[in-house]
């Protein structure tokens, strides 16, 4: 029972943060039709400049986030508007590459600024553990549920009420009804890229709190975002958080329960994505547009 | 110079290389395949055996992805099952390399047509995303290799890299004795598969690439020439896969992971996609980008001496940056590069 809470928990944890990444991976797939491969990078930049803002330059540490964020989000446009931007209309395999060098580039340039070793990071969630159903589970997880529920939260009121969400939406359903009402497309993108660069910079945040550390490794979690959102449905937001989780919770449970010297939390999540294709192409919330063959 | 296409026969029109500038290139390029290992050092023929390995591998991924329109992230995976493959079978049976490379490459051909199999209900990035998954999986059979009696890496005896019995180290050192290996099976690969682009099963390719659903319509059995495009190109993949392990004589799965597979996509992506030249062109710019970078810092060490800490990052960025330069300015690669160049003589001075 104490096992099975601590590695739910884990799961919980773990899942919230794919989820927030999955996010950002949906909704530029979504507005633009870019299967975006340096997700992973976006969480290690994310990652590095809270390292920068708050450890190197000595920010107070929750302006020093803000601003890490913010940096993430110019980050995020920066990249539609200079790499993606030119390639409109390319076929599937020249977005994906481009994505793919966009990874590349984005990894040389943070190991050429802060080096391939990994740092210890700042402390931002409380270290202690507290009791649930008589397993001690780190508060900094239950931080994490926490935190990616809040965004969760404030990105459901940004797409329902603000303008630029709604114009989202309107993006994500028609584009071309959408132009012709007068919605920049373009400065959708950017949106899209920005928020999905502060999503995935809130979830290396995360994830550097509950490692303890900053190194290249946070980038690995980028690949687990195709099982998560390959599950959830490549176009719908309820599938990316809905996905995340159970991503989570198997790998957890996978690492836990079965012999740690097969290592299944790491090819668990890959399994799930073959079967899933196999079985629903679409995944669970996805609409049913896949061109069969 | 040639000004336009003047075929007064059949044999003429269906000839691989009709003109007579075509052939004296290929002429040239020959002769000079054949005099420069008497003059390289081992630093350049260990180069040229890597580039040629890798151009096999790439000629095998433009099957799949450049000319079928599959979309494989999955390519380290398929190497790695060539490589370990062949040489399991060269240190557990001391089988000669002449035997285990073929069987090697056969068996991987298999394993690719496997996993081809999601191709009959997936395309484009789903499909993409379905070889990742092969690649990660492949990956983890590896690392966790006591199911395969593999430890870290796998060693493979010299001894069995020979000829038909006759060892290697009597033609040379080895680098001077596998470039005749290595560069044989790309040239055997290269007569292959632009002869393979003029048969039934390439034109059924090149088809399905354009549109699928047309190509069934005229009667292209997609089952089957999809899974023959994936085990053609897992076939050249294990091949590369199967001299890198004889010619390395130590293998690790480090060599063959999901970077790796994006290694053989940005060549046919940077030298051409659907081109067997653009292959080459791209397997050796991507080999020789680093190695040039890492001259290069050699040269600069004594102004900047902090550079050398840098060169790694400089080559991986290098890499993404020449990716997506490429796809910006001229997403045909360098293949497209080198016609407009022979364009532009040939229609000199009256360009338009």
């Amino acid at each position: 029972m104490e096992k099975l809470v601590q590695l739910t928990m884990s799961g919980i944890a773990n899942g919230a943060i794919f989820a927030l990444v999955a996010l950002g991976f949906v909704l530029i797939y979504k507005s633009s039709d870019v299967i975006n491969f340096a997700q992973g990078e976006l969480l290690l930049i994310g990652a590095y400049l809270t390292y920068m803002t708050v450890e190197q330059i000595g920010i107070w540490w929750p302006a020093g986030v803000v601003v890490a964020v913010l940096l993430a989000a110019v980050v995020g446009v920066l990249i539609e508007t200079l790499v993606l931007r030119p390639l409109i209309g390319e076929p599937t395999i020249s977005v994906i590459m481009v994505t793919i060098g966009l990874s590349s580039l984005l990894r040389a340039i943070v190991g050429a600024i802060w080096g391939v070793t990994p740092r210890p990071a700042p402390q931002f969630l409380p270290r202690d553990t507290v009791t649930i159903f008589g397993a001690s589970v780190g508060v900094d997880k239950v931080w994490a549920i926490f935190l990616a529920l809040l965004l969760f939260a404030l990105l459901t009121l940004f797409f329902r009420f603000s303008r630029e969400g709604i114009a989202m939406r309107a993006v994500a359903d028609d584009q071309q009804a959408a132009l012709s009402m007068g919605i920049s497309v373009k400065r959708v993108w950017a949106v899209a890229w920005a928020i999905a660069a502060v999503t995935a910079a809130v979830g290396g945040i995360l994830l550097m709190s509950i490692f303890g550390g900053v190194s290249g490794s946070i980038a690995r979690v980028g690949l687990l975002v195709f099982p998560v959102v390959i599950l959830g449905g490549l176009d719908s937001i309820p599938g990316a958080i809905i996905g995340g989780l159970i991503i989570g919770l198997l790998q957890s449970y996978a690492g836990g329960y079965l012999p740690p010297e097969l290592g299944m939390g790491e090819v668990v999540p890959f399994i799930i994505l073959l079967l899933i294709l196999l079985v629903r192409p679409y995944g669970l919330f996805g609409q049913r547009i896949i061109e069969r063959v | 110079m040639q000004s336009g296409t003047f075929h007064t026969t059949y044999a003429a029109d269906m000839a691989l290389r009709p003109y007579w500038p075509q052939r004296l290139r290929i002429a040239l390029v020959l002769v000079a395949v054949l005099v420069f290992p008497w003059f390289a050092d081992r630093y350049w023929l260990n180069l040229a055996n890597t580039i040629a390995i890798a151009a096999i591998g790439a000629i095998g991924l433009n099957i799949l992805v450049g000319y079928t329109g599959q979309i494989s992230i999955g390519q380290g995976g398929f190497m790695a099952v060539g490589a370990f493959s062949a040489g399991l079978m060269a240190a557990r049976l001391g089988m000669p390399m002449w035997l285990t490379v073929p069987i090697a490459s056969l068996f991987t051909a298999f394993v690719g047509a496997f996993f081809g199999l999601p191709s009959l209900r997936l395309k484009g990035l789903y499909l993409a995303i379905a070889t990742l998954a092969a690649q990660e999986i492949i990956t983890w059979v590896l690392t966790h290799g006591k199911l395969l009696g593999i430890g870290e890496s796998l060693s493979i005896p010299r001894e069995t890299s020979n000829l038909f019995g006759i060892p290697m180290t009597a033609i040379g050192n080895p680098d001077f004795a596998f470039y005749w290996v290595t560069v044989g099976c790309l040239i055997v690969t290269v007569i292959f598969v632009s002869n393979l682009f003029r048969s039934r099963a390439g034109r059924a390719f090149v088809a399905i690439r354009d549109q699928d659903i047309a190509a069934q319509v005229i009667g292209v059995d997609l089952f089957r020439y999809k899974l023959l495009a994936f085990a053609t190109s897992s076939f050249f993949a294990g091949l590369a896969g199967a001299l890198t392990a004889h010619y390395r004589g130590i293998i690790s799965w480090e060599r063959f992971t999901i970077d790796t597979s994006i290694l053989y996509l940005a060549m046919i992506i940077i030298g051409g996609l659907g081109s067997v030249s653009g292959s080459i062109y791209g397997a050796a710019f991507i080999t020789l980008l680093p190695a040039l970078l890492s001259n290069l810092a050699r040269l600069l060490s004594g102004v900047v001496p902090q550079i050398n800490s840098y060169l790694p990052y400089m080559q991986q960025g290098a890499f993404g940056l020449a990716i997506i330069l490429f796809l910006i300015f001229e997403p045909e690669g360098i293949v497209k590069m080198w016609r407009n160049v022979k364009d532009y003589f040939r229609l000199w001075p009256f360009s338009y």
